[in-house]
């Protein structure tokens, strides 16, 4: 494995986007941040700007509203970058998959790295998800 | 000489100032943590930052200035790295020049003039929002910042030399423990806090409101660079003030000990201040470090010329 990915791996910075959820799945990944749970301790850190993101957590159901800019701000993700898909809603669209507004699950819209199920999940289950990430990426390189 | 000049420059200026500063990044985030019950991230986690971002893409925004955009994060890489030389020069061997002081104090403001120009050059509001803050705050703290500089030079008998201001600390101890010393430190310490950007007066960055502020545009290697220039200064400023107050650092046998304590010393009460007060708008922090803190520092220099 090459020297900057082993580093990607020990500090993912994580930028998070909402496509329209709930909102139950951004408070469960800010409790992530909370004392009890403590990311810092993998070197995660949440940031403000796109441009300084290695993961894009995407929670919500992907409405046509959000869509554009999401493909916009998955362009201005510094590549290589990894992309997460928070909650049910991102993957089966949930409780929205008759939905007009609706259309695709997001893998359809941009490349999904994994996919994290719940509604919402739990932080327990945010942090599995994500080290499961780690293990397939630093195994497959 | 030349050649043992540029082996300072590249050994103590840039290796060691890197290492040390990100060590003090470290016990700053460690420190942070643990004052709000986390664990907090492993030892090496600046250094793995950096490598990092060295290995990301550097994206440039479309129709902004290439060259003003990237040779930003350089200038206060480069002012940074001269400063610690210049200070270490002193340190470990006699070979300041007549009036070093006076360009470490301009070489320190270099590293802002870096964001501010980098914020700018971004095309981006919140970015050249950051700048503008930045700017104001460079002129809130550079008058208090040079008169508490002041009352050490006086009290050393107007030396021209930081060297010369260790040796009479060296004869007659510490100027932090005089009167007009240990408010010239205090200011000192308030200007520290406002120069590396730390919470009471983080509003140029201010991750809440301009995500980022001025580095909001930046990515990969230049936001590298950003990231170990603010770590080099977490460990030149806390120096700077060691060498002007504190008697500076020493490594001959127990002295190791006290000079650690002096550093982790600064670095922690940095941490405790920014964790313990919430973020000044700009304009509260024009007001503190003109009124309050200017007239402490004019007190002190008072002080020290009625020799107290």
């Amino acid at each position: 494995m090459s020297m900057t990915l082993k580093a990607l791996l020990k500090s993912p910075w994580v930028f998070h986007l909402s496509t329209g959820s709930c909102n139950n799945c951004d408070i469960e990944t800010l409790d992530c941040l909370t004392p009890r749970f403590d990311i810092e301790r993998f070197g995660m850190l949440l940031v403000g700007s796109i441009k300084h993101a290695d993961v894009l957590l995407v929670t919500g159901s992907c409405n046509r509203m959000s869509v554009e800019r999401l493909k916009r701000l998955y362009e201005q993700v510094p590549k290589p970058c990894l992309v997460v898909g928070i909650g049910t809603c991102t993957g089966s669209r949930g409780l929205f998959v008759d939905s007009y507004n609706c259309p695709v699950p997001l893998d359809r819209i941009i490349p999904v790295d994994v996919y994290i199920p719940g509604c919402p999940p739990k932080p327990e289950a945010i942090m599995a998800g994500v080290v499961k990430l780690i293990g397939k990426v630093g195994g497959g390189a | 000489m030349t050649g043992f000049f540029l082996l300072d420059l590249l050994l103590f200026g840039v290796v060691i100032t890197a290492v040390a500063g990100m060590a003090a990044s470290w016990v700053d985030r460690k420190v942070t943590a643990r004052v709000q019950y986390r664990v907090g991230p492993p030892p090496l986690q600046p250094f793995t930052d950096i490598v990092k971002l060295m290995g990301k893409e550097t994206l440039v925004p479309a129709g902004v200035s290439r060259a003003a955009f990237l040779s930003a994060p350089l200038l206060g890489f480069c002012a940074v790295a001269a400063v610690s030389t210049v200070l270490w020069v002193n340190q470990l061997s006699s070979g300041g020049f007549a009036g070093d002081w006076i360009v470490v104090l301009y070489l320190l403001t270099i590293p802002s003039m870096g964001i501010i120009m980098g914020g700018f050059a971004s095309k981006n509001p919140y970015a050249s929002l950051g700048s503008s803050r930045e700017m104001k705050l460079v002129m809130a703290y550079e008058l208090p910042f040079v008169l508490a500089i002041l009352v050490p030079v006086i009290q050393s008998g107007f030396a021209m030399r930081l060297g010369d201001i260790l040796a009479d600390q060296a004869a007659y101890g510490a100027m932090a423990s005089s009167l007009s010393g240990a408010i010239a430190l205090a200011v000192a310490i308030l200007c520290m806090q406002a120069k590396l950007a730390l919470v009471p007066f983080d509003a140029p960055e201010a991750e809440t409101e301009l995500a980022g502020g001025v580095f909001i545009e930046y990515s990969g290697a230049p936001l590298a660079v950003f990231k170990l220039t603010k770590n080099m200064l977490l460990f030149v400023l806390p120096f700077f003030l060691s060498v002007m107050f504190l008697g500076g650092f020493r490594f001959d046998g127990i002295e190791i000990l006290w000079t650690v304590l002096k550093f982790v010393g600064l670095v922690a009460l940095v941490t405790v201040i920014r964790n313990t007060n919430p973020r000044v708008r700009i304009d509260q922090a024009l007001r503190f470090f003109w009124g309050p803190v200017t007239i402490a520092a004019a007190a002190a220099v008072v002080l020290a010329f009625l020799g107290l």
